[in-house]
């Protein structure tokens, strides 16, 4: 297993290696001048030299990326041109409404869809099964903004139980920011359920038609136990997969539902950094998020371990 | 001359395929859709462009079936144009998808060694970038449009490609067709193009649709927030966004483009499960 772990952990830092070539080309060698770039086309060159001095753009492209890098890895994201605040301090403040956003929905998400799949692949070919994945079906084709709206004219608007957007903070309270984050993270898990539902079913249908299955009833074992106990064990490697997938998914996803909501987020941090130009917010908060991606890609390939015994074993 | 592994494979392949209900059912949402589509060059109700604001947020009515917006404008012809650009938008990217993952997929499979190692590491890399965040990196250089939404999303769909491609070329290369033609002298190019691309056809025809569907939303998430399509240019994301302020008075602003969507993404989604079920009849019952 030493050997698994260390091959995937090397690929893990040399994918994240190569995306901050990636992050750093895009948006500080491709624009020419960054600083002119974010300054407009009316700015005095005086102003312009003195942001390229900010931003060490006079020094040598190795040498800028060695001290972006380096910059990051102490945890000196550089200072926002347009808060001119540290954007690691503007980060840690929206990571408290991102962070919890994405985890609250992506619990949801397997929540719902988990008995979903499970219960459909229990009563495979009949109604229960067609009912709960024609909803799936459907629950896939829906874009999660468009049902973030739907879920404010129901519920904020005609029931006025949950407010419509904005975020009180945490210092108001757990229970108003929680109600904050309830529609939006509602709004962003169905969709995923819809899609996690359907892997579920699938993959314990398979499993289900195995023989330890045809042994363990045999043995005279109730089918719900089975189910339950023998089957959606070994059915978890596609799920965990996909749950891992699904993680860059939700994390788009909560940009975008980050606007919906009006929630100050990561989200709404990168679209206010991109009208206003600022690129050393839009550059940070992108590896952010990136290397967020990838770390979990990482840890859903160490789980496997953890879910299949085969992998320890190697 | 092309051999492919099944004498009769894409006819079998489609007439399982018409045997299919979500296949049909899913073919014939598409035509309805792309038909709209291709009906908005010619014909729309109204004219998109012109702003009549006496007519302004109209419900729907004989006159204007789905109402007007806010400019007055016919909210059907709107979504009609809209399909156009929501089409072009996810069918480029596709074709991005595979113009370059396919041959990176090919080359992996037939090459194998450092050069498989490279396309998957490649991969692994692209696939770190969700289609918003690239839009977002491009958009923060370049500046908002439609042309940015596709290379965002066809760069996304790369990875996708060349995965299925190169799963399914290492399938077909231990084949004995491909050792004869090796054995004839054929090179590792010209077998691929002959007789392994054939093969192969069908099942990135079918990941093609799911990409196509997923296109669609990713395009309309895209224009929702800015990045996609720009005024005055109708596209169904920036539709929904605008009818956002106005849902209390006009819910069905926000409802209509929504709908188009979500019958839109439903139908793709239908046909490529019909299409993967008649691809793998093992799989249909799973499903």
């Amino acid at each position: 297993m030493t050997a698994y772990l260390l091959n995937r952990l090397i690929t893990g830092l040399a994918t994240l290696l190569v995306a901050s070539l990636v992050v750093f080309a895009v948006l500080e060698v491709l624009p020419g001048d960054p600083a002119r770039l974010m300054l407009g086309m009316n700015a005095t060159p005086d102003a312009v030299e003195a942001l390229r001095e900010q931003m060490g753009l006079n020094q040598p492209v190795p040498l800028r990326y060695l001290d972006w890098i380096g910059g990051m890895l102490s945890l000196d994201l550089g200072k926002s041109y347009t808060y001119s605040v540290p954007v690691l301090d503007l980060v840690k403040e929206r990571v408290a409404v991102s962070l919890p956003l994405a985890v609250i929905a992506l619990v949801l998400s397997v929540a719902i869809a988990i008995p979903v799949g499970a219960f459909a692949a229990q009563r495979r070919g009949r109604a229960g099964d067609t009912l709960s994945m024609g909803a799936a079906q459907i629950g896939v084709a829906v874009p999660n903004f468009w049902f973030a709206l739907i879920l404010i004219y129901i519920f904020a608007v005609w029931l006025r139980l949950v407010p419509a957007g904005g975020f009180p903070g945490w210092s108001a309270g757990v229970w108003p920011a929680l109600k904050a984050l309830i529609l939006p993270a509602i709004a962003l898990a169905l969709p995923q359920a819809a899609i996690l539902a359907r892997v579920t079913r699938s993959s314990l249908v398979e499993v289900l038609g195995e023989d330890f299955i045809r042994t363990a009833r045999a043995k005279g074992l109730p089918f719900d136990r089975v189910l339950w106990r023998h089957a959606l064990r070994n059915a978890l490697i596609p799920v965990v997969t996909i749950v891992g997938l699904q993680f860059s998914f939700l994390l788009a996803g909560t940009i975008i539902i980050e606007n919906v909501f009006y929630l100050p987020g990561l989200g709404r941090l990168i679209f206010q950094a991109i009208t206003q130009r600022d690129l050393i917010v839009v550059e940070s908060v992108v590896m952010l998020l990136v290397a967020s991606v990838i770390v979990v890609n990482l840890l859903v390939d160490l789980s496997y371990a953890v879910v299949d015994p085969r992998l320890r074993a190697r | 001359m092309t051999h492919t592994a099944t004498p009769h494979g894409f006819a079998d392949f489609l007439a399982r395929a018409f045997a299919s209900r979500s296949f049909v059912l899913g073919l014939v949402i598409t035509a309805a859709i792309a038909l709209m589509a291709l009906v908005s060059f010619f014909w729309t109700p109204y004219d998109v462009t012109k702003l009549v604001v006496q007519n302004r947020m109209l419900p729907p009515s004989w006159v204007h079936p789905l109402g007007t917006d806010q400019f007055g404008r016919d909210v059907l012809s709107m979504i009609m144009v809209g399909a156009r650009n929501s089409i072009a938008v996810a069918l480029v990217a596709v074709g991005i998808g595979m113009g370059v993952g396919v041959p990176l997929g090919c080359l992996a499979a037939a090459r194998g060694g450092w050069q498989d190692e490279a396309v998957m590491r490649f991969n692994d890399v692209v696939f770190a970038f969700p289609a918003l965040l690239s839009a977002i990196m491009i958009t923060a250089v370049f500046g908002p449009g439609a042309v940015n939404a596709i290379i965002a999303i066809g760069i996304f769909n790369i990875p996708v490609f060349a995965r299925v491609a190169r799963a399914g070329a290492l399938a077909i290369w231990p084949r004995e067709f491909i050792l004869a033609a090796r054995a004839a002298g054929k090179g590792k190019a010209s077998i691929t193009i002959e007789h392994i691309l054939p093969n192969i056809a069908t099942m990135l025809l079918v990941q093609g649709t799911i990409q196509f569907a997923l296109g669609i939303l990713a395009e309309a998430g895209l224009s929702y927030v800015g990045l996609g399509a720009q005024p005055p240019m109708p596209s169904w994301g920036r539709m929904l966004f605008d009818a956002q302020t106005r849902m209390m008075v006009m819910p069905t602003l926000a409802i209509f483009p929504g709908l188009a969507i979500v019958i839109t993404v439903l139908g793709l989604n239908l046909l490529g499960d019909g299409a993967s079920d008649a691809l793998d009849p093992k799989l249909a019952g799973r499903r």
